[in-house]
């Protein structure tokens, strides 16, 4: 069997012009060839992607994930999106690592969407957790049948052959064929099935674990990297959209005329808006095409529109953050329980409990959404095929969300995917692409359509505003015998069914139901909050409010027991073991807790090695104005530990001095880039607690760009972030989410251990640290 | 019709009115997309430019303002990444995501040119461009490394 490939590389070869060349004709024909296939050319003149099996019938592809040509040159198939975690160089390093290639003889082609390659929704840190195994057996596949034709070859036992570095040698003698001069026989083998596979054993790894630049550097740093703002198709309008200020709004009436008078503006155009729950559709509006971005703007905000604001006019986050924390101080619905958590609370003669508050946050991607479509039509109007050029996290979700927009069938629509100027769960959700979809089919011809930043702000996909109680009943030392938590936020699951009014389950096991804490008696709730605006997912998701929540109480119970905040998170996480997954009814991320058990051990360990990194017994001679603060958590199944030192002045300016993260998320692949993704979770993390807030009123943002929601920049860079890996061996974790959800409470831990402040409500900027 | 010169270059611009960002200038008309649109107020420096030798932020600055001022875009920097600036970013592996990359670079390079021993205050006060990937901490190593290499240069 023989898969062919026809995956082109094209995101960061300096070429961003395509002419595209999708028909129904030759679209079905490829749609039914059984392969990966690129329907479009470089208005360079390179070559033309076509059929698979014309392109390149000499070649070995004995996986979707490879093939090999006769002058040996391996290419790997990149089906995830690249936005800054190194992904689209690591998977492919796990694959030529087991295929034994020469890491320079190996070229990465970007998989448009086909779910024939599996889940390719960059979310959720789990590229590696989901691929890693696959990425082998497909090595090892091609690295079998190589060493098999070389055996063939030379008519010796296969058990005789073994690949090593780009060549097939021959065990007893000097023979050795390269993996080229092989192609040829390998292709005529009958390929193995997964059982036959004998993999690599870890000592002789040679990618993974090992630092490697990733394959776009040097075209990221030379301008010639293609993002979604710089895709192209030949004779594409440029298209800017006005939608309504209010998420579920209409528009009333429109005047065109202004917009019009603008040069380079070529129509206007009506979108509608979304019946029933958002979803992935448009919010609606007036699109404005032009020849280029800026006429299409102008033309935008010089149309006159009467908008129909709908029922969420109303909305204004003062008063849904006070109805949030009246949610959390009544019972709600318990989603575990162990003992009389609530009994036991209300016997007690000792009791802590505390109320936290997060806002709203805007993810903010550096790079807008933007995407550019092609769509053709026949006479009659049908559509016959549609070409999207966009960076976007999830080119599947793209297909899904185009093709009913279009009447289209999903798997018929073409979604090629550049690099994402970040993406922080943005980008997987693909409602701008099914606006230049429609724009495209309405213009008949290719459209790009361009968030500006203002539209990126006032439009997302909100993370939800955020309350959270914490109450505590606890022994004469301290320790709690019974702890209560109620969480309400509006859910993700509104996005996708209007009646959704809850937290569900896999959110409150970001921080809030997962509690590890070695307590008797825990009850642990959720209230109703509806949602009056798109809600998402962010980098990190629920955990930015759980974990603040959960791991600042643990440092008001040490305070309250007067004990050493890192003793007292060790004594309260208790004896190392693995919880019980089952008994506590928590999905675990729908892994399976053999390979990847809660283990308290694990937590404890990375709280440990921060602490020691940052030599936390100077804490206690620290001087007023500085501090040390802990925490730690488990998310996306990895393991973080976080100790930051902060001094805050007598006025009350906040510097963060340094940061010490402690990462244990298992096997890593590429450990520079796991530390990369460390030190962004910290700084983006830090951006969200000082700064991080969106606000509402009368259903509008009122945040309009990085004036207003603003960033932490150089200048308030902490000096230092340390990040400390584990070396493991256990299954590959999360690394891109898990650095987020232990910073926050460690920082405002430390302002409080500097001033006696306890943060209670994010951001930090909203609250007066000065001291005397 | 305006005249611009952009890396070396003369173009002439037919239809393009005087008050376009020379952002969307070089990005649309031009087709040289390396600078970046991050904010359109001058908030991020994802499209800083060269004007002069003079960091600038293509988002806020016409294209009928620059008259025959010589603009340099990433582009134009170096032809093939050598730039001392762009060695460092590589050596340190500075970029996530990288789209915010480019503008950061013209952000150092400019700096660097003044002053090519900066203070970390120097680069605080330089480098206020907008990373969400959070690579601070590495264009500071970055900008470093290439201060060291043009001085001896």
């Amino acid at each position: 069997m023989s898969v062919p490939q026809t995956t082109r590389d094209f995101q960061s070869n300096g070429s961003s012009m395509f002419k595209s060349s999708v028909n129904r004709r030759n679209f079905l024909q490829l749609a039914t060839s059984g392969s990966l296939v690129l329907l479009c050319k470089f208005s360079d003149g390179q070559e033309v992607i076509a059929q698979a099996s014309a392109v390149d019938p000499q070649h070995f592809a004995p996986d979707l994930f490879v093939s090999i040509a006769p002058d040996g040159t391996v290419t790997c198939v990149a089906h995830r999106s690249e936005m800054g975690t190194g992904i689209r160089t690591g998977l492919p390093r796990v694959l030529a690592d087991e295929l034994e290639a020469d890491w320079e003889r190996v070229s990465i082609a970007q998989a448009p969407g086909d779910k024939r390659l599996g889940d390719q929704n960059t979310d959720g840190s789990n590229s590696i957790r989901f691929f890693f195994d696959r990425m082998r057996e497909a090595g090892a596949t091609a690295r079998t049948l190589l060493e098999q034709a070389a055996a063939k070859t030379w008519g010796v036992p296969a058990s005789e052959c073994y690949a090593d570095n780009h060549t097939v040698k021959h065990r007893g003698s000097d023979r050795s064929l390269g993996f080229g001069e092989l192609v040829a026989t390998a292709k005529t083998l009958d390929v193995p099935t997964k059982d036959q596979l004998k993999l690599k054993p870890r000592s002789q790894w040679r990618y993974i674990g090992k630092d490697v630049p990733i394959r776009d550097l040097d075209n990221i740093v030379a301008g010639r990297a293609i993002f979604g703002i710089d895709a192209r198709m030949e004779n594409q309008l440029f298209a800017v959209i006005a939608r309504p200020p209010v998420v579920g709004g209409k528009v009333s009436s429109v005047d065109e005329t202004a917009a019009r008078a603008i040069p380079g503006v070529v129509d206007v155009v009506k979108i509608p808006g979304f019946e029933g729950a958002p979803n992935f559709q448009p919010l609606g509006g007036v699109a404005v095409l032009a020849t280029s971005t800026w006429a299409a703007w102008q033309g935008r905000d010089a149309l006159q529109i009467a908008w129909d604001l709908g029922p969420n006019a109303t909305y204004d986050t003062d008063v849904f953050a006070q109805q949030l924390k009246e949610t959390v101080n009544q019972p709600g619905k318990t989603l575990r329980e162990v003992g009389q958590a609530v009994d036991v609370i209300a016997k007690s003669g000792k009791r802590v409990s505390a109320d936290y508050a997060v806002p709203h946050l805007s993810h903010a991607p550096m790079e807008t959404t933007c995407a550019v479509a092609n769509v053709s039509t026949a006479a009659d109007g049908r559509v016959t095929a549609c070409h999207i050029l966009t960076a976007t996290q999830n080119p599947q979700a793209v297909q899904s969300a185009v093709g009913p927009a279009l009447g289209m069938n999903p798997d018929d629509v073409l979604c090629n995917v550049t690099l994402l100027g970040s993406g922080f769960g943005r980008k997987s959700k693909p409602d701008y692409c099914v606006e230049a979809a429609l724009l495209s089919r309405h213009a008949g011809r290719p459209v790009h359509v361009t968030w500006t930043r203002e539209d990126d702000l006032q439009h997302d996909y909100y993370h939800a505003i955020a309350a959270i109680h914490c109450e505590a009943a606890v022994d004469r030392d301290g320790k709690p015998e019974a702890w209560l938590q109620r969480v309400a936020f509006p859910t993700i699951g509104s996005t996708f069914d209007a009646r959704a009014n809850t937290p569900a389950a896999w959110e409150a096991e970001m921080g809030h139901t997962d509690l590890p804490f070695d307590v008797p008696n825990l009850r642990l709730e959720v209230g109703e909050a509806r949602s009056h605006i798109r809600t998402g997912w962010l980098r990190a998701v629920c955990h930015i409010q759980q974990n603040f929540a959960v791991s600042s109480f643990v440092d008001e119970l040490a305070a309250a027991a007067s004990r050493d905040p890192l003793e007292f998170w060790l004594e309260l996480l208790g004896e190392d073991r693995q919880l019980d997954m089952q008994a506590a009814g928590l999905g675990n991320r729908g892994a399976d807790p053999k390979d990847y058990p809660y283990d308290i051990g694990r937590l404890k360990n990375v709280l440990r090695r921060a602490a020691e990194s940052a030599n936390w017994s100077r804490r206690e001679k620290m001087p007023n104005g500085k501090g040390l603060g802990i925490a730690g958590a488990r998310s996306f199944l990895g393991y973080t530990g976080h100790v930051i030192e902060v001094d805050v002045a007598k006025d009350g300016t906040l510097t963060v001095e340094n940061v010490w993260v402690a990462l244990d998320s298992g096997t890593i692949v590429s450990p520079d880039r796991v530390r990369s993704q460390l030190e962004g979770a910290s700084i983006m993390a830090l951006t969200q607690a000082k700064y991080g807030k969106i606000t509402f009123k009368n259903g509008r943002a009122q945040q309009t760009n990085y004036d207003s929601y603003r960033m932490v920049k150089m200048a308030d860079t902490p000096r230092s972030i340390h990040v400390d890996i584990v070396d493991s061996q256990a299954a590959p974790a999360g690394v891109g989410e898990t650095g987020i959800a232990s910073f926050a409470p460690a920082l405002c831990n430390a302002i409080f251990a500097a001033t006696g402040k306890r943060i209670r409500s994010l951001p930090i900027a909203d609250h007066d640290l000065s001291w005397t | 019709m305006i005249k611009i010169h952009v890396n070396g270059r003369d173009h002439e611009l037919n239809d393009v009115p005087e008050d376009t960002p020379l952002l969307w200038v070089l990005r649309d008309h031009l087709g040289l997309t390396g600078t970046k649109y991050g904010c359109g107020m001058s908030e991020c420096g994802a499209c800083t430019v060269h004007v002069d030798g003079q960091a600038v932020q293509a988002c806020v600055t016409s294209v009928g303002e620059i008259g025959t001022s010589k603009v340099t875009t990433i582009e134009g920097l170096s032809t093939d990444g050598s730039h001392p600036v762009q060695k460092a970013w590589k050596q340190h592996n500075v970029p996530q995501c990288g789209y915010c990359q480019v503008g950061q670079i013209m952000m150092a390079a400019a700096m660097l040119n003044e002053n090519n021993d900066p203070s970390d205050e120097d680069i605080d006060t330089a480098m206020w461009n907008i990373c969400r990937c959070g690579t601070y901490p590495r264009i500071r190593a970055a900008i470093k490394s290439a201060a060291q290499e043009m001085r001896k240069q």
